[in-house]
């Protein structure tokens, strides 16, 4: 019943934190998106330097998040821009390393077909590579998302804000609520995310690579 | 047409895996290439649409040295068939027909048009099937869509690696027989890979078989099952292959040669003599017997003469005339059967020209067949 109460008389100071920490693991996300999966493409067709590539990307993500935050004020001071890297930096690993599988899971058959049809690497890459691997690309983004909000909630101890301010000024504070509102937030945060992101994932992927489709092959 | 120069590629620098072939393939023509396992066969067949290029020699395709091509453009002219099938999962049988026009930029409306047009062609009526997805169709349906890929571009060309290797035998057997009647109406110069020798010859105009880089022997199923050039032919397609095959057995080849002919005009007493002379039993009767363009009209046989007394009676008027016509084309199996049917025992064999050219008798036949008697013994 508090809960609530907290939540009627605090509704918009909780909406510009949920607005901060969409923010964050958003423009986060975005960049290692756009970095991840191009990065994650021109590794696919070098054994070498996609183990490096991957290695470091695994090293990273070793790092416990405060001690890698407090490395970046270092570089960004504190601030937005500190958090925004450090979540960027998490969310690599998982979209390289899932575009690297993805492209690595199509049958070179398929290329072969491809090639022969006259289809430019290009259009190989956009036309078969791309779309027979979206689902497990999908499912790294979606990966990367999550651990983003949740790792966010730690940004607010560099002055990043974001849901994690709640739960800090809540202990602080000694107040439940504060402390609830925090964590039911971003935990639900999480969850819309991911199947907000498997809508997206379903409408991208073929009907054709359905379970089902499979199945009727089998019959 | 497409014609191979010395074209060689050797793998690591040493081992050859074609090694300067040189040959033919004309406009128009199913030719298999057949052999063992890495004889080089689908090696040959890549270097067509420069999957692989060669290390040395040339192709041309009309004319013109496929290096002069783009890759891309060069590819998208000529069809391709792979032994997966290779379709894409993520498009509907539509569309992945579709993909090498789209690619050429031709106008959507028309290869939509024409893509439900193949796939009619290839016995997938367009209204069940366009907007299916590969996964929902069987083996053999699915290899029909590849091959409407194929002609998607309507190429002149078309390559074709294996393409029903991994189909049940009663699919492939249906698959061969549709690509044969596509054929007759479409008239693609096609380049056929398999290691199957019965597919070959089923579907070859002409066949080269291959072993080690190199063809060993180029020509028609016919020439190939009669006439290996050595015995690792003989061997491969397999001594007793023409008893599996007896429509590969022409009337001229089970025909006796040795034909004693007679003019239309002549006496009971002259042919007598004629037959006593030649040591034959059958003469036949002819409107010009001293020329080599005389005309069949009958034949005879010592049973004729039978009360025959009358020395004014002539060839023409007991001549059996209504023997069956056998030409030098026609196969083994239906010239037993119209000897069957007939009940005779000479059946003149004549080429176009109503000539005669020969005459088989079933000492004839049992004769050339004892040449392929096969090499098995529980026949």
């Amino acid at each position: 019943m508090k809960l609530l109460q907290f939540f009627a008389a605090n509704g918009s100071y909780i909406l510009d934190k949920v607005g901060e920490h969409l923010y964050l693991t958003g423009i986060a996300v975005l960049l290692a998106c756009a970095v991840g999966i191009p990065v994650g493409f021109l590794i696919t067709n070098n054994k070498r330097m996609a183990s490096i590539v991957v290695g470091i990307a695994n090293t990273i993500q070793t790092i416990p998040s405060l001690a890698l935050f407090a490395f970046a004020i270092s570089v960004f001071g504190i601030g937005a821009d500190n958090a925004i890297f450090a979540l960027f930096l998490y969310a690599l690993l998982p979209i390289i390393k899932n575009t690297l599988i993805g492209i690595r899971n199509v049958s070179p058959t398929m290329i072969e077909a491809a090639r022969g049809m006259g289809m430019s690497r290009a259009q190989i890459m956009f036309q078969v590579e791309v779309p027979l691997a979206i689902s497990v690309i999908m499912g790294g983004v979606r990966i990367a998302t999550v651990t983003a909000i949740g790792i966010a909630t730690i940004a607010t101890l560099i002055g990043a804000g974001g849901l994690g301010q709640l739960i800090y000024q809540g202990i602080g504070m000694m107040n439940y609520e504060m402390i609830f509102a925090g964590a039911i937030c971003s935990a639900a945060l999480a969850l819309l995310a991911d199947f907000l992101l498997g809508l997206v994932e379903k409408k991208l992927t073929s009907k054709g690579l359905s379970k089902h489709m499979n199945r009727a092959k089998a019959q | 047409m497409i014609r191979l120069e010395k074209v060689r590629k050797t793998y690591d620098g040493q081992k050859n895996i074609v090694d300067d072939l040189d040959f033919e393939i004309r406009s128009g023509e199913l030719v298999v290439l057949v052999g063992e396992s890495g004889c080089g066969k689908t090696t040959t067949m890549k270097m067509i649409n420069r999957l692989i290029e060669p290390d040395g020699g040339d192709i041309f395709i009309d004319g013109q040295n496929i290096k002069s091509f783009n890759k891309n453009e060069l590819r998208r002219n000529i069809g391709y068939v792979i032994q997966d099938i290779g379709l894409f999962p993520h498009l509907t049988v539509r569309k992945n027909v579709s993909v090498v026009p789209l690619l050429c930029k031709k106008d959507k409306a028309e290869v939509d048009r024409y893509v439900e047009e193949l796939l009619r062609l290839v016995n997938l009526p367009p209204e069940e099937y366009a907007d299916r997805y590969p996964g929902e169709l069987s083996g053999g349906q699915q290899q029909r869509v590849g091959f409407a890929r194929a002609l998607a571009n309507n190429p002149d060309i078309i390559l074709m690696d294996e393409p029903f290797s991994a189909l049940d035998p009663i699919t492939r057997e249906q698959l061969q027989n549709e690509l044969l009647s596509l054929q007759e109406e479409l008239h693609k110069t096609i380049v056929f890979v398999t290691h199957d020798i019965d597919e070959a010859i089923k579907l070859g105009d002409r066949i080269a078989v291959m072993s080690e880089g190199r063809i060993i022997q180029f020509d028609t199923p016919e020439e190939i099952l009669k006439f290996p050039v050595n015995s690792f032919v003989e061997s491969f397609v397999g001594k007793d292959r023409l008893w599996k095959k007896p429509e590969f057995l022409k009337a001229e080849d089970v025909m006796n040669t040795k034909v004693v002919t007679i003019g239309q005009n002549r006496s009971v007493a002259h042919a007598i003599e004629l037959m006593k002379m030649h040591n034959t039993d059958v003469l036949v009767v002819v409107d010009k017997p001293t020329e080599s363009s005389g005309k069949i009209l009958g034949i005879v046989g010592t049973n004729r003469f039978k009360g025959v007394g009358d020395n004014t009676i002539k060839m023409k008027d007991i001549m059996k005339s209504d023997f069956p016509r056998i030409s030098k084309d026609m196969c083994l199996v239906d010239v037993l059967k119209i000897r069957k049917q007939s009940d005779t025992l000479y059946s003149p064999v004549m080429d176009e020209n109503d000539r005669v050219v020969g005459i088989i008798t079933n000492a004839s036949i049992i004769s050339v067949l004892t040449k392929y008697i096969p090499d098995r013994e529980d026949y």
